[in-house]
């Protein structure tokens, strides 16, 4: 199964590469940008076809690895 | 007195280590591959810089899924005096041995040039040889170093003085001005509570000779020295 773990600031924390990217976007003339938060999409194959196990290991794997959480939090969702 | 230096795939500042360690101290120094659980009799443990597995996915957190971290978590829960300079302040925050998190430099840039730190603890095994209050001047050169924790942590190394370098001018007035990368209230270094575990950005080991231009962060090493030969 493909599932798909997004990884991302937490809110209230600063977030410098989203910032600049808001700021460009607005010099790029998108006056109407109020914020950016900039993170990463994993994409993982996981043998198996329990949806909800599924599930349950890409949050283990997103708390042991993919997310710091001290500043970051995560998504997850089954693809399919 | 030996040290014992961590080597990870990735690593750079390695050599510039166990140079101070053994030609410029005179200590033994042995390195420690990250795949070994042996710390080699080893009095103190130094974690260099350099980008351990590539820095991929965070700088730091791939480190600490490697073997010798586990022997490392063991000699620091024993009292042992960890060093982690850069990279191996991150991989330090990452496994848990310090709190906190790097947040890439607020400018986005990698920065590399001389900071000035102001010393706020001079009871740790790596600090004892500065006066504290002093001002002392090292080189950085890192990508994240933008220190960053929950407000409650901030507050709690505050009140426990576990800050134990932040950025200053060279008169010694902490101020955003001298702040090279961000990081909150200017930390540039911090202890664990029971201070034997030391994290900082800037490189003491690339400022341990007069033949470099600055010699200011060999008190790390020798303060170690000192402290170790102290304790017995």
């Amino acid at each position: 199964m493909k599932v798909e773990v997004q990884v991302y600031p937490r809110e209230g924390v600063l977030d410098p590469q989203g910032k600049a990217i808001a700021a460009a976007l607005r010099r790029l003339g998108y006056g109407g940008v109020q914020d950016v938060r900039a993170g990463k999409v994993f994409f993982i194959e996981v043998a198996g076809s329990d949806a909800n196990a599924v599930e349950a290991d890409a949050r283990k794997m997103a708390e042991e690895l993919l997310a710091n959480t001290v500043i970051e939090a995560f998504e997850v969702r089954v693809m399919a | 007195m030996k040290f014992g230096i961590v080597v990870f795939p990735g690593s750079n500042c390695d050599e510039d280590c166990y140079h101070v360690a053994k030609d410029l101290l005179g200590c033994e120094a042995d390195y420690i591959w990250h795949h070994d659980r042996d710390l080699k009799g080893a009095d103190a443990l130094i974690l260099p810089g350099g980008f351990a597995y590539g820095d991929y996915r965070r700088a730091g957190t791939l480190a600490r899924f490697s073997p010798v971290m586990e022997s490392v978590a063991e000699f620091a829960g024993k009292g042992g005096a960890v060093l982690g300079i850069c990279n191996g302040f991150q991989v330090l925050l990452e496994a848990g041995l310090l709190p906190g998190a790097m947040q890439i430099n607020r400018g986005l840039r990698y920065v590399c040039r001389d900071v000035h730190m102001k010393v706020e603890n001079d009871a740790t095994p790596f600090t004892a040889l500065y006066p504290k209050g002093s001002v002392v001047k090292m080189p950085i050169g890192h990508m994240e170093g933008n220190y960053t924790a929950p407000p409650e942590t901030l507050a709690q190394l505050t009140r426990e003085g576990r800050v134990v370098f932040r950025y200053c001018d060279a008169e010694g007035r902490v101020v955003d001005s001298a702040n090279p990368n961000g990081a909150t209230d200017g930390i540039a270094g911090i202890c664990n509570r029971e201070g034997n575990v030391v994290g900082l950005m800037p490189h003491p080991d690339r400022c341990s000779e007069a033949l470099l231009g600055n010699d200011q962060g060999i008190r790390m090493f020798e303060s170690a020295v000192a402290a170790l030969s102290a304790a017995g």
